[in-house]
């Protein structure tokens, strides 16, 4: 069975014709080509794959793409200015040598993002907390815990 | 002149990409035509295959083929090799089983791939392979690696399960100091087997040129060249120069992603049939059941003291799971990348190991970051804590008592270190973890309820790998040399390619670093290139904690190469001879006088040579080098860690931990900190949380993030860092490897702390909230 489905991500409007079945993350990465959003596991643990939909962080592994119809959608692409400067959560992250590998940042800065909008000052507990559902396998989680910090206080409580 | 570059914290050049979503990871690439395979993956752990069922998938909707072990066989594709040859206790070779890409009537573990589907769509794969069916007559299966002997035989080739019976040591001495001992600690311990989890789960991408009658691979692979060379040579008998293989963007690997893997060989055997790109990306339920695990050792380990506290000698005895199959570099971590450093860096004078190496109805176990390493560590260090406790020694006092002081140290294990300084890195280490007020922070988390505990571990590991020669009279069937080349540009830029790959460790940022500095330049003038066989000369690739030791090794010498022409030509430039330049970052100079050129004037006159000595000099400015290290490097280091354990849960919380490293020489140390946090969080993983368990019939029950804990953000502290250096005295950087040592170090000092705060002499690994309890409830 096929959808149609209608959609913006990162601003622009987007529609495909789907397979019912077809996961948000699928959508993005195949269809629309935006790799930045990662999948690392297949039980929504790893949060590698999270998006900003309507300005919530969410896990696109985790709902088809036809539950995101006249949604609004920010991947990693659409996060840095258009002339290329980096927002100040990934200027964050580069600062704070919070990435290595890079597979788990995608998910990890848009759920800073998402965080940090009601965290302006976080605590190192918060932080953490904030966590949960974003694994890192490289960084033992101490630069990141620091970009977001260092990021969420530059943002000061603003998208 | 500009401050040197070398030792500087320069942010990295690779972040950018990561950070906008622009890698380029295996999966990201899409190739024009592009197929999906999906693998039908053996739900039993020892079976026959009776028949495979294949009409209904072959008919099912967008399916272009399916093949099964029968359809590799018939094209001659051969199975997997290993890479290293261990001779037993006997001088018998290690016994060798086949390890066919897909099942061949047979299979031995829990996710053993028996089919491929490949389909227009990944969606349309998997529905087919749903529609597979396969009649197994199920056996019984062995999981422990304990157990191993008595079982079923899992191949023919090794009836009893035993890969080999392996020693290391003089047996008759060191029974003969046990006999003499005034006291003698022992202790019975399982290594837990650990599950890697690079966040990026495998992938690979084949993609075949009827035109060129050539093949491409993008892959998540460590070393690109090395899985060319495997796969070429051994299993699908291709020419090397009608295969790339291309390793992207690569997310960690931690080990898992050295191995040539079944997968990678059906996609590449398929794509030329097909003449179609296929692509497979593991999900990670198959990540779980197919990448090769770590560790799984069962050990006796005893240690001799004299009445002083004095070690006199060790014997250990391990039996290491194998898995069902020998993948890539099994044989030698159990063997010679774990006895040789059983001396740890202590003057131990007699050392005995034996290992018995066994097959059992599991996943495959190679190499995990340490890989042996950890082990003998783990071996080492439990055992000199668990000593000083049971002879009521401080268990620092203990261990300065028989540190190393003199180098060059030959080890009983063969190893000869070259330097190192250990009673610094255990000063910085007492000093910075507050030892001294231990005593105080313990009473006072007693009177919240809590049970306080401290350890140590003084760790040190062989990196660097390897002379060649000395490799290969132990066994290895490869060189472990690295190779690479500055290309110097016209207008004096400059790309560098390596052998070595980055997928996490930042060699873009700290590679250039290095040639930025000797050459004058900015960082913005020099790239990195690696992890494609097209591009760069040759490469033994990412393991080990090599990359800066050899990969490094080998960039400098090419830059040295480079500046010996350079100063040819200035000194042509500057009519003067060739024996009176001095070069110093990017200045060739006159000695004595103020006539100089710059590395870029040099440079143009290489490649615009108008005025050039044509008749001594060719044009251009353009080295390789290829280096082979004359020893290994080893780093060593100084952990304390501290924990809280909850009386009431058993929860242990890791209330601070310090490591201070001796990494030699360090280029940026805010990459080499980075490496160690993330080392100490798999280290701490394997000691708090990560227990991989198979059921008795050889189903693997942690199988996901959910039952597999790997650490999360709530389970690891800030770490407190700090860094000594004792340079290396055998390469020119000084420098020693540092992509290990958290992993290998923290386990012994997390153990060491709770056995501390609950009074017991060990504890199993993973020590979960519900180990400790029982333990508590156990001992009171």
């Amino acid at each position: 069975m096929s959808v149609k489905v209608s959609m913006k991500v990162n601003g622009k409007p987007v529609s495909a014709e789907l397979e019912a079945r077809t996961l948000l993350v699928t959508f993005i990465r195949e269809q629309l080509r935006l790799t930045g959003t990662h999948v690392g596991c297949d039980t929504a643990q790893c949060g590698a794959c999270t998006v900003l939909m309507n300005g919530k962080a969410i896990k696109s592994c985790s709902i088809v793409a036809m539950q995101a119809e006249g949604a609004d959608i920010l991947t990693i692409e659409g996060v840095a200015k258009p002339d290329g400067t980096l927002h100040p959560m990934q200027a964050a992250f580069k600062e704070n040598h919070g990435l290595q590998c890079g597979f788990c940042t995608p998910g990890m800065v848009m759920n800073a993002l998402d965080f940090a909008k009601s965290h302006p000052e976080p605590t190192e507990q918060e932080v953490r907390e904030s966590l949960e559902g974003n694994l890192c396998r490289c960084t033992g989680y101490h630069n990141i815990v620091k970009s977001i910090m260092a990021g969420a206080r530059a943002m000061g409580g603003k998208l | 002149m500009t401050a040197s570059l070398i030792g500087a914290r320069i942010q990295r050049k690779e972040d950018y990409r990561f950070l906008t979503g622009t890698g380029m990871y295996t999966d990201d690439v899409a190739l024009p035509g592009q197929t999906y395979a999906a693998f039908v993956r053996s739900p039993h752990a020892h079976a026959k295959i009776r028949r495979i069922s294949l009409d209904e998938a072959k008919a099912s909707a967008g399916v272009l083929a399916v093949y099964t072990g029968a359809d590799l066989a018939a094209a001659k594709v051969g199975g997997l090799p290993c890479g290293w040859l261990i001779t037993d206790v006997n001088g018998q070779p290690m016994k060798e089983p086949p390890y066919p890409p897909l099942a061949q009537g047979k299979v031995r573990h829990v996710g053993e791939r028996v089919a491929v589907v490949i389909a227009e769509s990944l969606a349309q794969a998997k529905d087919a392979a749903e529609l597979i069916e396969v009649d197994y007559e199920v056996l019984p299966a062995v999981v422990d690696p304990a157990k191993a002997k008595g079982a079923p035989a899992i191949h023919e080739a090794a009836p009893d399960n035993t890969c080999y019976v392996w020693a290391l040591g003089d047996k008759a001495a060191v029974d003969g100091a046990f006999a003499k001992a005034a006291h003698v600690t022992k202790l019975d311990f399982i290594n837990n087997r650990l599950i890697p989890n690079a966040i990026e789960p495998r992938a690979a991408n084949a993609t075949y040129s009827r035109a060129e009658e050539s093949y491409t691979l993008y892959v998540a692979s460590q070393n690109p060249h090395v899985e060319r060379l495997l796969m070429t040579a051994f299993v699908l008998g291709l020419p090397e120069n009608k295969v790339r293989v291309v390793a992207p963007d690569v997310g960690g690997g931690f080990g898992s992603k050295i191995y040539l893997y079944p997968e990678d060989v059906v996609v590449t055997w398929a794509a030329k049939r097909l003449n179609r790109p296929v692509k497979w990306t593991a999900e990670r339920t198959e990540s779980f059941v197919s990448d090769a695990h770590g560790r799984d050792h069962v050990t006796t380990a005893e240690l001799a003291l004299d009445k002083d506290g004095k070690f006199l000698a060790m014997r250990v005895r391990t039996t290491a799971n194998l898995g069902a199959y020998l993948s890539t570099f099994a044989s030698c971590i159990p063997t010679i990348l774990y006895a040789t450093l059983l001396a740890g860096q202590y003057t131990t004078p007699l050392i005995y190991c034996e290992v018995t190496a066994v097959f059992t109805n599991t996943t495959p176990v190679d190499a995990y970051r340490g890989a042996g390493r950890p082990e003998a560590t783990y071996v080492v260090e439990r055992l000199v804590e668990t000593a000083s406790r049971e002879m009521k020694m401080d268990p620092a006092g203990i261990r300065r008592k028989n540190f190393i002081r003199q180098f060059p140290y030959q080890t009983p294990v063969a190893l000869c270190y070259d330097t190192g300084n250990y009673d610094a890195t255990l000063d910085a280490a007492m000093k910075m973890a507050d030892v001294a007020g231990f005593k105080q922070r313990k009473e006072e988390s007693l009177r919240r309820g809590k049970l306080r505990g401290l350890g140590y571990a003084c760790y040190i590991e062989a990196c660097g790998i390897a002379p060649s020669n000395v490799a290969g009279s132990l066994g290895a069937r490869a060189g472990l040399f690295e190779a690479g080349e500055i290309r110097v540009h016209p207008t004096g830029t400059v790309t560098v390619f390596t052998g070595s790959h980055s997928h996490g460790q930042g060699h873009e940022t700290t590679f250039a670093q290095v040639v930025a500095d000797r050459l004058g330049l900015t960082m913005e003038s020099v790239d990195i290139v690696h992890g494609d066989t097209s591009k760069v000369l040759f490469g033994m690739g990412t393991y080990g904690s090599r990359s800066i030791a050899v990969g490094g090794t080998a960039i400098v010498k090419a830059l040295d190469k480079i500046v010996a022409k350079g100063k040819k030509i200035a000194a042509h430039l500057l009519e003067a001879a060739d024996t009176d330049i001095e070069y110093d970052r990017g200045v060739f100079k006159v000695a004595g006088t103020d006539k100089q050129k710059t590395f870029g004037e040099v440079a143009f006159a290489a490649y615009v040579p108008h005025n050039y000595p044509l008749d001594k000099l060719e044009p251009g400015l353009n080295e390789n080098a290829f280096y082979d290290p004359t020893n290994f490097t080893f780093p060593a280091g100084s952990y304390v860690c501290e924990v809280e354990v909850d009386r009431d849960t058993g929860a242990t919380q890791i209330v601070a931990f310090t490591a201070v490293d001796d990494f030699g020489k360090v280029i940026n140390p805010m990459i080499v900190e980075g490496q160690v946090h993330g080392g100490l969080a798999q280290g701490i993983g394997q000691a708090l949380t990560e227990g991989c368990r198979y059921d008795n019939t050889g189903q693997l029950i942690t199988g996901s993030f959910s039952d597999y804990a790997i650490p999360r953000a709530g389970d690891v502290p800030l770490f407190k860092l700090d860094m000594r250096e004792t340079p290396c005295t055998h390469n020119p950087l000084g420098v020693k490897g540092c992509g290990e040592a958290g992993a290998i170090g923290a386990p012994a000092a997390v153990m060491n702390a709770i056995t501390d705060a609950l009074g017991v002499k060990d504890l199993p690994m993973p020590a979960t909230a519900q180990t400790v309890w029982r333990s508590m409830h156990k001992a009171a």
